[in-house]
């Protein structure tokens, strides 16, 4: 529940096929071109490029085309984008159970 | 803030997936009563600075819950839980999902499935949340 959460849906949404954290993964070793990224897979080239595509749109990598070719890069920022999200979220749950240990406590006395 | 030894929080993005324990210095009934009672609720399930209020209440399978998180500037954010499952005391399954202030659900923001869970560890309760979201196939 904050600001970005719309944003990380299309994040989990990249994140949640296999084909597409493998390219991932591999663009974590530095750029490269869609013609190197699809040769591992046995996949046609239209629905691989909608994996491209979908990662693309989720801000998770950019790519530029020079000539006939097409490369890949990961997009930092969008990773430590996910990550501060996952920070608030996990900062608002420790501070959601403050409130509820101080509800408790108050609760436990009532009942002595 | 301090660390807290009891509080766990797990992100699993294979699966969209967080996984929320801790561990509370109570028993499971009042813990159980504290995650199901719009009066309490209200209570501790904002986070600093919001606060939580809530417009309707039915904890019972097929009910739902309806409350805002209002900001330190008055702006409401409206959130409606639907529970699909309830065990009494031990566990509850729940659609997380905004909306709009007359209930509507927002399709545009993410929607999450909730399996919380109570353990009894007397005289202390452990609860779980897995919170899962939701993948559309297409795109």
């Amino acid at each position: 529940m904050g600001n970005n959460s719309h944003e990380l849906d299309t994040v989990f949404l990249a994140f949640a096929d296999s084909t597409r954290r493998a390219i991932l993964r591999r663009l974590g070793d530095g750029p490269a071109s869609v013609s190197d990224l699809a040769a591992p897979f046995d996949m046609a080239l239209p629905p691989f490029l909608k994996h491209i595509r979908t990662l693309e749109n989720a801000g998770l990598i950019t790519t530029e085309k020079v000539g006939r070719v097409r490369t890949c890069e990961l997009n930092p920022k969008k990773f430590v984008a996910v990550e501060d999200w996952l920070k608030g979220q996990r900062r608002h749950w420790a501070l959601r159970y403050r409130k509820l240990d101080q509800l408790l406590e108050q609760m436990k006395d009532k009942d002595k | 803030m301090k660390p807290d030894p009891h509080y766990t929080f797990q992100v699993d993005m294979q699966t969209n997936r967080l996984t929320i324990r801790r561990e509370f210095d109570a028993p499971k009934a009042l813990v159980w009563d504290c995650y199901t009672k719009a009066d309490l609720l209200d209570q501790w399930f904002a986070p600093e600075p919001f606060t939580a209020r809530t417009k309707s209440m039915a904890f019972e399978e097929s009910g739902h819950w309806h409350f805002a998180l209002v900001d330190p500037d008055g702006n409401e954010h409206w959130v409606r839980f639907d529970y699909e499952t309830i065990t009494a005391k031990d566990s509850y399954r729940a659609q997380d999902a905004f909306s709009d202030a007359d209930g509507g659900i927002n399709r545009d923001m993410p929607v999450s499935i909730w399996d919380v869970t109570f353990q009894d560890a007397s005289p202390r309760t452990l609860v779980q949340i897995v919170s899962t979201y939701e993948t559309p196939e297409a795109l």
